[in-house]
């Protein structure tokens, strides 16, 4: 059934058609209207779960954490610094291994105090242990909650499905809802193997001497390192079963092009745009749009760009005293390449400001009018 | 009681532990109680069995023994949380000696 909705709500629907079982969400600023609809669909009983109101992020992560080491699917939604005061928990999740999904609305971070979109608030959270994906439509939102939980529950490493604050959570587009009984073939119930019970009482994640701790930790990377197979195989059954891809990259127009463009989230989606033009123009170009960000896809990235004669890479986001994020992970990615192409990195539309088709021109300008990248932070559409 | 006898595991390789650590009996042989300053000692004549102390206390190093409370001195860390809350004063702090 196809719907016009927000960004929001289509992660909402991804966690009712996911069936998830218990919600925890703090419902103040910078709180959505995700949990906002999913209240109503507790409420109203559409979905069977139990809403736990909480009086900060840390705590909803907690409960979601509490409920999924009880063995119940767990969602929940924030976004900027919410998501910072999630950051304990985060580790939490991660370490103690429970799958809990969140939806993330990538705000920028106070202060000055922004509502508005860029990826440092998720970024911060790289090493947290959690996988992440950076959707850039709706459609992409509500099927990743679902591919997400999948993927999930089969490693036990919590996931983050991120969207760009208003150009996706406010943005209404239209929306294939799938059928709950398509998605219930594709996304079996969650049985975890050891779970919190009177029945079988245990102590979970207890002090852990050095006899232990390193192995928790290798066995946490063996597993993410399965992560990249998992979702391209899971990608491929959602693709039988629905007719939609869920990749770990999106490439547009990558193999015959000598400039590639390496972007994620919507600012992928208006490169897609770019390309269409300055193609148009004669221009050879294309776009590799990253949607897993961790597990990092560097073996497919380096697949895909090696044969280009430049690569720009474009970044919503920084890392003060360095440079873009993705940009420093294209680069190692492409580490020790003989022959490499020259790099290049941007940064653009911090803090919300328009990343547009004239944004990439300026990008692909400099990228064409250089041998080689002469600094390291390109600024695009800095006002200096 | 904690179970005293109960046996440390230790696991040879990661291929033999779960994904995450559970009841590895890491407290039995960690005693916690060594840094306390001051130690609760309960005047069982003047005791209610009201179970307060127990409820209240922490770690928990209360258990309730035939009705009555005992205090595991290995894990007891001399909050005074249960004599604070013991309604018959039955609870009293006393320094620790070496």
């Amino acid at each position: 059934m196809k719907k016009v909705i927000m960004g929001n709500h289509a992660l909402s629907y991804g966690a009712l058609l996911s069936r998830a079982q218990v919600i925890a969400a703090y419902p103040i600023t910078p709180q959505t209207q995700v949990v906002e609809l999913l209240s109503e669909m507790c409420a109203d009983k559409t979905l069977d779960a139990t809403f736990i109101k909480v009086e900060s992020e840390h705590s909803a992560m907690a409960a979601c954490i509490g409920a999924s080491a009880a063995g119940a699917r767990a969602f929940t939604a924030t976004s900027a610094q919410g998501l910072a005061l999630m950051h304990e928990m985060l580790h939490w999740a991660s370490g103690g291994r429970h799958p809990v999904v969140m939806g993330n609305i990538n705000r920028a971070m106070a202060p000055g105090w922004s509502i508005w979109t860029d990826q440092n608030d998720s970024l911060s959270q790289r090493d947290t242990g959690w996988m992440q994906y950076y959707c850039s439509s709706n459609q992409e939102v509500l099927d990743t909650v679902i591919q997400a939980f999948k993927v999930s529950e089969q490693l036990l490493i919590p996931g983050l499905v991120v969207l760009d604050a208003f150009a996706l959570s406010h943005t209404y587009e239209v929306v294939d809802i799938p059928d709950q009984a398509l998605v219930d073939k594709y996304l079996p119930p969650f049985r975890p193997e050891i779970r919190l019970t009177p029945a079988d009482p245990h102590a979970f994640g207890g002090l852990t001497s050095p006899d232990h701790y390193f192995e928790l930790r290798y066995k946490l990377e063996k597993d993410m390192e399965k992560a990249p197979a998992l979702i391209e195989e899971t990608g491929r059954e959602f693709k039988k079963i629905f007719g939609r891809s869920l990749e770990l990259l999106d490439p547009y127009l990558c193999d015959d092009a000598d400039i590639i463009f390496v972007t994620s989230g919507t600012a992928g989606y208006t490169a897609r745009v770019a390309v269409d033009e300055l193609r148009k123009e004669g221009i050879k170009v294309g776009n590799l749009r990253v949607r897993v960000f961790r597990p990092f896809p560097f073996a497919r990235i380096r697949e895909i760009v090696a044969k280009a004669k430049k690569v720009a890479v474009l970044d919503r986001n920084i890392s003060y005293g360095f440079h873009g994020i993705f940009y420093q992970e294209v680069k190692s990615a492409l580490y020790g390449l003989q022959p490499s192409p020259p790099i290049f990195g941007f940064i653009a539309g911090l803090g919300g400001r328009d990343i547009t088709v004239g944004s990439y021109r300026e990008i692909l300008g400099y990228a064409m009018a250089h041998a080689k990248p002469e600094e390291d932070i390109v600024w695009i559409g800095v006002k200096r | 009681m904690r179970d005293k006898n109960a046996k440390k595991v230790i696991f040879n390789s990661e291929r033999e532990m779960p994904t995450m650590i559970i009841s590895v009996g890491s407290m039995i042989y960690n005693k916690t109680g060594a840094w306390r300053n001051i130690r609760p000692v309960i005047e069982l004549d003047k005791c209610l069995k009201c179970g307060i102390c127990w409820k209240f206390c922490p770690e928990p190093s209360i258990v309730i023994q035939d009705e009555w409370p005992v205090i595991d001195y290995d894990y007891c860390k001399g909050c005074g949380i249960c004599a604070e809350e013991c309604p018959a004063k039955c609870i009293v702090m006393v320094e620790e000696k070496k």
